[in-house]
């Protein structure tokens, strides 16, 4: 069934997009990330025009991620003081992010720059994480216990508050730094930020697995909301009837990603999104290597 | 004084011996939610006071063009191992949706000073003023877009796509792609002997959003705060709804 996009402006199959929106749910409620990094390169393959597929995801993800965030918190899985801290740091970062998107914009080249983003932060991360769960996985098959949080130089910081949810009593300093890191970071990427903040939180922060999914969820709805509102007065490039297609599969897909994480190991639900992070950040180094299909592209406007 | 009245009118109506009547099987493109395409028929005859001149037969040329914009037209290169952007050519003005449909190859009906007068074939439809001075081969940005227009079927050459019959009556019917953009499709139609235009015609295609596609984008352009709440209004409310339904049915 082919739906024509009032912003978008083309014609596009109905059914293909409640099935994209449905897989990347899944992810969604699963990990605690948005999808957006999934989500926004999918939407350019299949012709959305570039602008569109970012400010119309950032409407997807408010949809899942509300959806998600409500089976946390039905679960307790939501540490609402660290969200709240978290999200101070992102909405300050991401106003930051936007003044440096538009400067990276005048110097042309922000394509570029925004996939280098993507192939670094993508790469370290899941690398990272990779080799961290796979040594976790190993030593529980051996059968000793893994240690929890070791005392650092975090726990040397001022301002302390106590995050009960989380078990960690730590400075607001290094959530704020996050939340301000992935709020840039969010803006120039054009995403909610989940595949940072994840393992930010649970590796900067030492926060449990599961508080951080549904913590995550929670400071990436109000991001998103923002970032929607900011382009749909601004830019005019939320496609409504693609937000709708995308959302209805999207939050059907939420619910049943945050089901399969619930009864999954932490590490198993780590190492998954390691693998995946690392997918994308192949495809994109793969296609920043390798000599494209046509050297020539059009942009729409002049200079 | 006869004379000088019947040389007058000579002068003021010349050659016009050969002259279009068309007829369009829509002038009125709609779009609606579940727009995907349309063809239009364009047919007509063409009138004359003369019996049919000898010589070579009348061709016919039909153009339909969309709205013209100027885009930037980007070329990559490998620098430090990765694929770049490096050069840029500002095509003034391409239009989003061009097709030409001639009763013969364009070639044979239609000469070079002719096609200049007139812009008729595709890439004398893109008008480019001038590239900057580092870029060499202006003449491949063009060449680009045409070739990537072209492959979406945005660009069309339909050579033998016009049927004619006694050299009188015309037809041709052009495919319009789903991935439309509003506004008025300049409708031309040429009739050419021996490569030169003896006769032109114009009128338009109207091809506008209507319905929920029509309310939705003036919304989103006329009062855009509102149209962000609703989106976000409406995100929320799946949201909540996928969670509500779920839970109910303790899945």
């Amino acid at each position: 069934m082919q739906i024509y996009l009032p912003i978008a402006e083309i014609s596009v199959n109905a059914f293909l997009l409640l099935g994209l929106g449905g897989i990347v749910g899944i992810l969604s409620g699963m990990f605690g990330v948005g999808g957006g990094f999934l989500m926004t390169p999918l939407l350019f393959f299949i012709g959305i025009p570039p602008a569109v597929a970012v400010a119309t995801e950032a409407n997807q993800i408010v949809a899942s991620s509300f959806s998600g965030v409500l089976a946390h918190f039905k679960r307790k899985t939501v540490d609402l003081r660290m969200g709240t801290v978290l999200l101070i740091g992102g909405l300050v970062g991401a106003a930051l992010g936007v003044v440096v998107f538009n400067y990276l914009k005048a110097q042309g080249q922000v394509d570029l720059l925004v996939k280098l983003c993507y192939v670094i932060f993508l790469g370290v991360i899941g690398g990272l994480m990779f080799i961290e769960s796979l040594n976790a996985i190993r030593k529980t098959s051996k059968g000793t216990v893994p240690k929890r949080k070791k005392h650092n130089w975090i726990h040397g910081l001022p301002f302390k508050m106590r995050f009960r949810v989380s078990g960690l009593y730590i400075s607001v300093i290094p959530p704020i730094i996050v939340g301000v890191l992935v709020g840039i970071l969010a803006a120039i990427m054009g995403v909610g930020g989940g595949f940072i903040m994840v393992p930010a939180m649970i590796y900067l922060l030492g926060m449990p697995t599961k508080v951080v999914v549904g913590t995550s969820l929670f400071q990436i709805i109000f991001v998103t909301a923002f970032t929607t509102m900011l382009h749909a007065t601004t830019n005019f490039t939320v496609d409504i009837v693609l937000a709708v297609l995308l959302l209805v599969g999207g939050v059907f897909g939420a619910q049943i990603g945050t089901r399969i994480g619930v009864k999954m190991k932490a590490e198993q639900l780590r190492i998954l999104l390691a693998i995946m992070v690392l997918t994308v950040c192949g495809k994109l180094a793969f296609d920043l290597l390798v000599m494209p299909s046509d050297i020539f592209s059009i942009a729409a406007g002049g200079h | 004084m006869l004379r000088y009245i019947i040389a007058f009118i000579m002068l003021a109506l010349p050659a016009v011996a050969e002259e279009v009547v068309l007829g369009l099987s829509k002038d009125e493109v709609a779009i609606t939610t579940s727009f995907d395409g349309s063809d239009v028929l364009i047919f007509g005859a063409v009138k004359r006071e003369a019996p049919i001149p000898d010589g070579d037969p009348l061709e016919v040329i039909i153009t339909v063009s969309g709205p013209s914009e100027s885009v930037t037209v980007r070329r990559k290169e490998k620098r430090f191992g990765i694929w770049v952007n490096i050069d840029a050519v500002e095509i003034d003005e391409a239009p989003s949706f061009y097709a030409v449909a001639t009763s013969a190859p364009l070639r044979d009906v239609l000469n070079d000073v002719e096609d200049l007068r007139y812009k008729i074939s595709v890439p004398r439809a893109i008008r480019s003023v001038g590239a900057p001075m580092a870029v060499q081969d202006a003449a491949a940005f063009t060449q680009a877009i045409i070739r990537i227009r072209t492959k979406s079927d945005a660009y069309q050459l339909l050579e033998n796509g016009v049927s004619v019959d006694a050299q009188t009556l015309f037809q041709t019917s052009i495919q319009l792609p789903a991935a439309l953009t509003e506004g008025e499709y300049k409708t031309r139609i040429f009739l050419t002997r021996s490569g030169k235009v003896i006769s032109d015609y114009e009128t338009s295609i109207d091809v506008r959003k209507i319905g929920l596609e029509r309310w939705l984008f003036t919304m989103s352009r006329e009062s855009s705060l509102l149209y962000g709440l609703m989106s976000l209004a409406i995100a929320i409310a799946a949201g909540w709804g996928a969670s509500a339904i779920f839970r109910v049915f303790r899945l």
